[in-house]
């Protein structure tokens, strides 16, 4: 899988230490039965900043991001080894409730995936999960995290209204709401943006910026000036490699390895 | 050329289906209309009044003759001993229509064509004459109807209350004696038996009383032939002059006839009166039926697609199910006589009912059993389009909910359950649709020509599932087929299968709606 590089700077030089970890990927390989995805990434995610993974695409972003919230466990045929640690206990501990991590970590999916409700009960629908049954409660979280996704004046006079509805955009920021509702620590998104136009990326892109200061958020996408534009730490994957992981201005200006330098001037990808 | 072929094919399905449905309108809704009445003389000096129904060419063996027959409603059972009468056109000699005939509808013997004589009250002659009888005769017909009304009351009311209490106490009785219960209280429910058998005579005797004023006064007709009969007005339905009915007349008494043909109880063996218990059966059956065949269905489903492994088990599984669809549907009747009437039906009386023995409660045929012999028979067609509905719930709504932290069993519940509620609806209503129809199965498991009373009423606890019931579908069969009268009976048939047809449809109408709303209201893309 690792080709020979040309030149092969030292770890230390290719992967920062960040300064506040929330979750360190540890030595972390995984494989699709036979077919290898992840190959020992290790790095850390810095707390209350947003990080992105960059990398063509079936470099294995996507399934290191479902490695965060225990999602890959769905798939038949998944192992792994290394570890995750999220404040220091593993993710994969089996003491710990998988249902309870992925209520502290959010996924907002590339397509977006509302359910076949009404909006409010898109947002409420984790609340109840979680065992909230207090109108008056579920009122106010559904507001306030509407409020939060920056849907709420579009949406407060159709709140019955089917999901389904409503334009890929406002779906999109309706599943980061239902994320917000049951008030995770981390949100996932993996290239929410990739089906939206323009101007419905640039909402999504200011709604994260906005969000920033309360959350921990891991953005996968495709796009580099998206990358750029949103994030303070990248991650460059290459062939299910960890090839690169600094604060996203060094990545970008000042890439340490070549293959990061290929990739972010549009020579292959 | 293939093209024309397919669209050909297309037009030939859909012009049977309107070919069928107009002859069942045609024949079903003419059925209710007043014909006039004819008095026809024949040419040895009979003279016969009736209902013209029919005129065909009659054909000798050798092609047409170019003379015609004519068919006529003569009604008068009592006197002739028959409704209908093929008569040549070539004998009548004279043909009129008398302003003066009058039909009466009777609860018994079918109608009586002639002309009204005299009235009489307690065999003395009340009034006589056309004119007279004509300004005395309704306002009579209406109190003795109203009279009428009051006996079925205190039939079904307070007549049947007692008669159920009674029932009720004396199996509570035999329940004690055969536990060998203490003799006080024995005795006690005995005194209550005994004080509701004085209630009961008391009622009855009352009933009596109005049994005889109903029939005090009576109406002399004159058939055609001269003939006399005496008609008590307390049992004729409705009397009608059909050849003075103005427009107005004509649809009210339409309309009155198809009312009560909907919302009536069957007289003279099935052959008139209305076939409200058998609608009534009917619905009730198939929404037992999918009150049982829903969650059955969808339970099966939802295992076979959301938890079980996707091996050569299910997959086994899955082509036993759509097999199930093709047996033949008296199979499922057979099975449901052995397992559901005779195996749970008599362990529930022996456990439950023991009291009624030898006589059986549940150990017999009912409309329990035969709305589950139906769930069985249509479970495959739940089974199938609830799988086809989750299949269609895309993973990503899955991983939508797991993702919140959702368990495995609410996704399914609460996300993709209700996600597919349109194609597990699709399922039900094909369901429906199959079961309606559906009467072999029935005849064995508890559908009879005839239900003592409807399986839903006011006696707790309310709905009576052990009860036999009447469908549709049989008794088009028993009336058509196995009347003594099938020529007198021939419209009601094909009102009856008319009904039929838009008692299934309408039911498909309303889950349609249904669905469509759900689909409209949460239209996903997938669904
Ligand atoms: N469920 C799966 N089963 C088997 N292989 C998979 C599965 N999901 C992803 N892969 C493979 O793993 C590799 C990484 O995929 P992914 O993480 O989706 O890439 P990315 O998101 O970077 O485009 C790809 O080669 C892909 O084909
Ligand atoms: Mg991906």
């Amino acid at each position: 899988m690792s080709e020979s590089e040309t030149q092969t700077p030292d770890r230390k030089e290719l992967i920062t230490e960040v300064p506040s970890a929330l979750v360190s990927i540890r030595n972390l390989s995984l494989w699709y039965g036979a077919k290898q995805a992840l190959d020992k990434i290790d790095f850390e995610i810095p707390r209350k900043k947003i990080t992105a993974f960059i990398g063509p695409s079936g470099c294995g972003k996507s399934t290191l991001l479902r490695c965060l919230n225990r999602l890959n466990d769905l798939v038949d045929g998944v192992r792994m080894e290394g570890d995750i640690l999220m404040e220091g206990s593993s993710v994969n501990d089996p003491e710990i409730d998988v249902n309870m991590l992925r209520k502290r970590v959010g996924m907002v999916f590339q397509k977006s995936n509302p359910f076949p409700k009404s909006i409010y009960e898109n947002v409420a629908y984790g609340l109840r999960i979680h065992g909230v049954t207090s109108r008056r409660e579920l009122d106010e979280i559904v507001e306030r995290s509407l409020k939060q996704a920056a849907l709420w004046d579009e949406v407060k006079d159709r709140l019955d209204d089917s999901a389904l509805g409503m334009s890929g955009g406002q779906q999109q920021r309706l599943c980061i709401a239902r994320a917000l509702a049951v008030d995770p620590e981390v949100i996932l998104l993996d290239e929410p943006c990739s089906a939206l136009d323009p101007i419905a990326t640039g909402h999504i892109e200011e709604l994260m910026q906005s969000l920033k200061d309360e959350y921990t958020m891991v953005i996968v996408t495709h796009n580099m000036q998206q990358a750029s534009r949103v994030s303070d730490y990248t991650a460059f994957l290459y062939l299910g490699e960890l090839v690169e992981y600094k604060e996203t201005e060094k990545l970008f200006l000042t890439p340490a390895s070549r293959r990061t330098e290929d990739y972010i001037t549009g020579r292959f990808g | 050329m293939f093209t024309w072929l397919c669209g050909g094919a297309l037009a030939v399905c859909v012009l049977l289906v309107l070919v069928l449905m107009g002859i069942l309108a045609v024949n079903g809704f003419g059925y209710f209309w007043q014909k006039p009445v004819d008095l026809v003389v024949l040419d040895d000096g009979t003279a016969l009044m009736g209902e013209i129904h029919d005129r065909e060419e009659i054909d000798e063996g050798d092609g047409p003759t170019g003379r015609f027959r004519i068919r006529m409603k003569l009604g008068n059972r009592d006197l002739t001993g028959s409704d209908f009468r093929w008569i040549d056109q070539d004998r009548i000699v004279d043909q009129s229509r008398p302003a003066d005939a009058l039909v009466l509808e009777r609860m018994e013997w079918g109608n009586f064509y002639g002309s009204p004589v005299e009235l009489r009250r307690d065999g003395e002659l009340l009034v006589a004459g056309v004119m007279d009888i004509r300004s005395t005769l309704p306002s009579l017909h209406r109190k003795k109807l109203a009279l009428l009304a009051d006996i079925h009351e205190l039939e079904t009311g307070a007549i049947g209350d007692v008669n159920y209490e009674i029932e009720e106490r004396t199996r509570a009785l035999r329940k004690l004696q055969l536990g060998g219960g203490d003799p006080t209280r024995s005795d006690a429910s005995q005194a209550e038996i005994d004080a509701r058998n004085r209630a009961y005579r008391q009622l009855a005797e009352q009933l009596s009383v109005f049994r005889e004023e109903l029939l005090r006064e009576t109406l002399v007709m004159e058939a055609a032939d001269g003939t006399r009969q005496e008609v008590p007005i307390g049992s004729i339905v409705r009397a009608i002059e059909p050849n003075s009915l103005d427009t107005g007349e004509a649809v009210s008494l339409y309309f009155s006839r198809i009312r009560e043909f909907l919302l009536d109880d069957p007289r003279e063996a099935n052959t008139e009166g209305g076939i409200f218990p058998a609608i009534f059966g009917t619905v009730m059956m198939v929404f037992i039926m999918v009150f049982a065949v829903t969650p059955l269905g969808v339970l099966a489903a939802v295992y076979m697609r959301e938890y079980a492994k996707q091996g050569w088990v299910i997959r086994a599984i899955r082509i036993a199910v759509n097999n199930l669809a093709g047996v033949p549907s008296i199979v499922f009747g057979v099975f449901g006589l052995g397992f559901f009437v005779y195996l749970v039906g008599g362990s529930i009386d022996r456990l439950f009912y023991a009291e009624n023995l030898p006589a059986p409660t549940f150990g017999t045929g009912g409309i329990l059993w035969g709305s589950l012999t139906l769930a069985l028979l249509t479970v495959p067609v739940v089974i199938v389009a609830t799988e086809e509905g989750l299949a269609a719930v895309p993973r990503s709504t899955r991983e939508g909910s797991l993702a919140l932290g959702a368990t495995k069993f609410e996704t399914t519940w609460k996300v993709v359950v209700p996600a597919s509620a349109p194609g597990i609806l699709t399922g039900i209503i094909l369901a429906m649709a199959r079961a309606a129809g559906e009467v072999a199965p029935l005849m064995i498991v508890g559908m009879v020509k005839l239900a003592p009373s409807l399986p839903l009423d006011h006696h707790f606890p309310f709905v009576h599932l052990e009860r036999k019931f009447m469908h549709l579908g049989f008794h088009i069969y028993d009336v058509g087929f196995q009347s003594p009268n099938v020529e007198a009976t021939k419209p009601l048939v094909f009102a009856t299968a008319l009904l039929l047809v838009v008692i299934v449809s309408l039911m498909n109408l309303v889950a349609t709606w249904v669905r469509n709303r759900l689909r409209s209201k949460y239209a996903s893309s997938a669904v």
